[in-house]
């Protein structure tokens, strides 16, 4: 398939699964701070830093309020990463692969999209957890309708890898800043407001009630790993990359005696290190350090595939792909 | 919904004789209409407005910077062409592009038409639309306008004319089908009481027809439609099309000349495409022979072209007979290549060039129509009837300054049709733009009616979807 069309089913995947991700912590940390006691500080800070856009908040407001964290990650069609852009984002990918995708997939986005620009437009949905959650079954139908209508070819695997990728960059970063932020405060530990907080934290990746099942009392630790962990949950890290692998092999082709890509070899070395690593291993090394190294991983990931097969080596004028198509992070 | 309010006026009218009293193959049309409340209608219209829009058939409007993607706005009233009538519009339309494809051959080569005397050698040369790098190509199997939708209209008589030819890359073919899939969700049971000429197999042809073009040694070969990309106004088209095909479409980045051929950048590497359907002008299309400053095109696509390596339709150069004085030399062409006399009449045409015809334009500028020789889409017209004494001065200004660039028209008086306007039908000009493929193993294809485009402006003559335009579902009856 094209490079260019590659490129794209893989973005758009990705930026689905980013508005989705997105909506997950908005919704959570309302919920949130409803049950807070009056008094205690409202935490929207760490949101921010979620979708790793803080210096440009930073540039713009002084401070984290509600409305303009809101704002910021919602509606703000100059912010990079909020749901309105996220999803116009994926919607402009979508318009350039259409006649690849499926119809059922081009209306689903495009659905999304009318709906989100119209709720941007309407001020009353501001405020509103069912935009939230109609944002998240956006996603969860935009999934089900590629799984259920586009071959599973090869730009399927480039859509599986980019949902993946994403979903692992995420849980990863959302462990980070909850557990960083929620660590601290070791007076806290096991109240019932610590453990709400813990729980919000499983919530914002529909975690909660997998965890429940497996690992039943609420700790610090037993969050962390099955986060990190659990095999079988599919936004654990560990679930993330094992898929992420299987449509990347699927994609470079299974040969036996060829050498692997930079890309396979990037990405088998990151799930190798989540298959083999204990979580006493993990803590050793420090929680956020070991997070910081992953991000670091998956971003190389990235750069692998865009080198293997976006940019192909050789060509002389790489760069005119490279000007239109890699300016998305 | 009744019609017994609406005025045909003094005009042809598409569905209606005189008032009240439906045209014969309209009669049953008209009739279910009229059983239908106007809630209903209203209904319908917003429905299949609704379908198209989340289908994403839009187009993006030029000059706005907002990048406002639009529905092309769709009326429920379709237009009918008797089967009559459309027998001998398929006869003209077929000798047209065959005419036309003889004129490409001959001036890119022999130039016997020149040497004859019948097209001066100066309106060949001057047309921006010739060029130079194209003399002497031979395109694959000697065509080279495989793909053309004629613009036509009828006046107060209902006679119709041929009013442009568009054998560079026209569009709308798109809204032909899903304007039919629309009204066939919204009306079926006329389509089955009805004998209504399908009009989906116009994929399947074009396949066929680019299929053929490629190189014979070649037995699985690779067809791409190539876009500007999202942002071009058709962009909606090449995607539906390619999708249709399923062919791949690419943009000018995704191909690339090496080792003589021309290939696409896939995962997997390097492959080699052997037919383009190109949907970028000819200016674009190899910033090494024409336009250098070209970010669509291909560099060195022309040469792997000459050298029969990769097919083109349209091969570059046919805008040539998109001008509009060569269009006026169209019947001459039919003469003098084929030795018939055109079927479809071309709309008179004065050349400004010429000292008397051009004295004879300026002092009538308010009652003609002035167009730009090198433009199309309605823009760089004068409108006479509908235009300020201001407007035709500086018309006359640029006639005179460059009177190669501009032809006059007498001003057509389009026929009309019942279009749903604020909950009433009221009449509104209509053209019609059919779509033509030229193939080599077959005789032409003529797919059944064709985009019927509306001026939804009370009294407009303009039916461009850039101007405030509408399209209408075309039926073609077999038959009577």
């Amino acid at each position: 398939m094209l490079s260019r069309v590659a490129d794209s089913i893989y973005w758009l995947n990705r930026y689905i699964e980013r508005a989705e991700n997105v909506a997950r912590f908005v919704e959570v940390n309302l919920n949130l701070l409803m049950d807070n006691p009056v008094g205690v500080a409202q935490q929207w800070d760490p949101l921010i830093a979620v979708t790793g856009d803080r210096a440009l908040f930073n540039e713009r407001y002084e401070q984290a309020t509600a409305e303009r964290v809101l704002d910021f990650l919602t509606f703000d069609a100059t912010s990079p990463n909020s749901i309105r852009s996220c999803v116009r984002a994926a919607r402009e990918n979508a318009r350039s692969v259409r006649e690849t995708i499926s119809s059922e997939m081009w209306e689903q986005v495009n659905a999304f999209y009318l709906q989100v620009e119209d709720a941007a437009q309407s001020k009353e949905s501001k405020d509103s957890y069912a935009f939230y959650s109609e944002v998240k079954m956006a996603s969860h139908r935009f999934a089900g309708v590629m799984d259920a209508t586009l071959s599973w070819n090869e730009s399927w695997h480039f859509g599986q890898l980019g949902r993946f990728l994403e979903r692992a960059d995420k849980t990863a970063r959302i462990l980070d800043v909850k557990y960083f932020l929620l660590l601290p405060s070791v007076q806290e530990v096991g109240t019932p407001l610590d453990n709400l907080q813990w729980i919000a934290l499983l919530k914002s990746a529909s975690a909660y009630e997998m965890y429940r099942k497996t690992e039943q009392m609420i700790s610090p630790a037993g969050v962390a790993k099955f986060l990190l962990l659990d095999p079988h949950f599919p936004r654990s890290v560990k679930f993330c990359l094992k898929w992420a692998e299987e449509s990347l092999s699927q994609i470079a082709g299974v040969s036996a005696s060829s050498t692997p890509l930079s890309s396979q070899r990037a990405l088998g070395r990151l799930r190798a290190e989540l298959e083999y690593i204990t979580l006493d291993e993990i803590f050793q090394q420090g929680l956020h350090q070991f997070l910081d190294d992953f991000q670091v991983g998956i971003n190389k990931v990235g750069s692998c595939i865009y080198h293997d097969f976006i940019a192909l080596p050789g060509t002389p004028e790489k760069s005119a792909i490279a000007t239109a198509n890699a300016l998305q992070s | 919904m009744s019609f017994k309010d609406y005025d045909p006026g003094d005009f042809y009218d598409e569905l209606f004789t005189t008032r009240g009293i439906p045209r014969e193959t309209a009669a049953l049309l008209i009739e279910r209409i009229e059983s239908l409340s106007i809630e209903r209608l209203i209904q319908q219209q917003q429905a299949a407005q609704n379908t198209l829009f989340k289908l994403g058939v839009t187009f993006n409007v030029y000059g706005d910077n907002q990048g406002t993607e639009r529905v092309f706005p769709f009326d429920v009233v379709p237009r009918i062409i008797s089967g009559q009538d459309w027998l001998q519009l398929e006869k003209g339309l077929k000798q047209r592009i065959t005419a036309l494809n003889c004129f490409l051959d001959d001036i890119y080569n022999d130039q016997k038409i020149i040497k004859d005397g019948i097209v001066p050698r100066a309106t060949i040369e001057s047309a921006s639309g010739f060029l130079r790098p194209c003399v002497g190509l031979k395109p694959p199997k000697g065509i080279w306008c495989h793909i053309t939708g004629t613009d036509l209209v009828r006046d107060r008589q209902g006679t119709w004319y041929v009013l442009e030819d568009n054998l560079r890359c026209p569009s709308g073919v798109s809204y032909v089908l899903e304007n039919r899939t629309v009204m066939k969700s919204s009306f079926p049971t006329l389509f089955n009481e009805l004998d209504i000429r399908a009009v989906d197999d116009y994929p399947g042809q074009l396949l066929e027809t680019l299929l053929e073009l490629a190189p014979d040694h070649i037995s699985d070969p690779k067809v791409v439609i190539l876009s500007p990309g999202a942002f071009n106004s058709a962009y909606f088209e090449h995607s539906f099309l390619a999708q249709q095909m399923g062919i791949t479409l690419v943009e000018g980045r995704d191909l690339v000349v090496d080792d003589g051929h021309v290939k696409m950048r896939t995962t997997k590497g390097l492959e080699q495409v052997d037919v383009i359907y190109r949907r970028i002008d000819d200016d674009f299309i190899d910033p090494t022979e024409f336009r250098a400053d070209s970010m669509l095109g291909v560099p060195g696509l022309m040469d792997i072209f000459r050298q029969g390596r990769v097919a083109i339709a349209n091969a570059p150069g046919t805008g040539v007979a998109d001008d509009k004085l060569v269009y006026a030399y169209v019947p001459d062409m039919i003469r003098y290549y084929l030795g018939e006399e055109q079927i479809i009449p071309n709309v008179p045409t004065y050349f400004c060039e010429d000292e008397k015809q051009q004295s004879h334009v300026l002092s009538n500028l308010d009652s003609l129509v002035v167009k730009a020789t090198d433009a199309s889409g309605g823009y760089g017209m004068l409108i006479g009837t509908q235009s300020s004494k201001e407007e035709q001065t500086q018309f006359a200004e640029k006639i005179k300054t460059n009177p190669r660039g501009y032809i006059a028209q007498p001003t057509l008086c389009l026929s009309r049709m019942p279009t749903l306007i604020d909950q009433s039908f009221q009449g509104r000009h209509v053209d019609l733009r059919p779509f033509i493929l030229y193939g080599q193993s077959k005789t032409p294809y003529v797919n059944p009616g064709g985009l019927t485009r509306v001026a939804l402006r009370e009294g407009s003559l303009v039916v461009n979807s850039s101007q405030g335009g509408g399209s209408k579902d075309t039926w073609v009856m077999n038959g009577v």
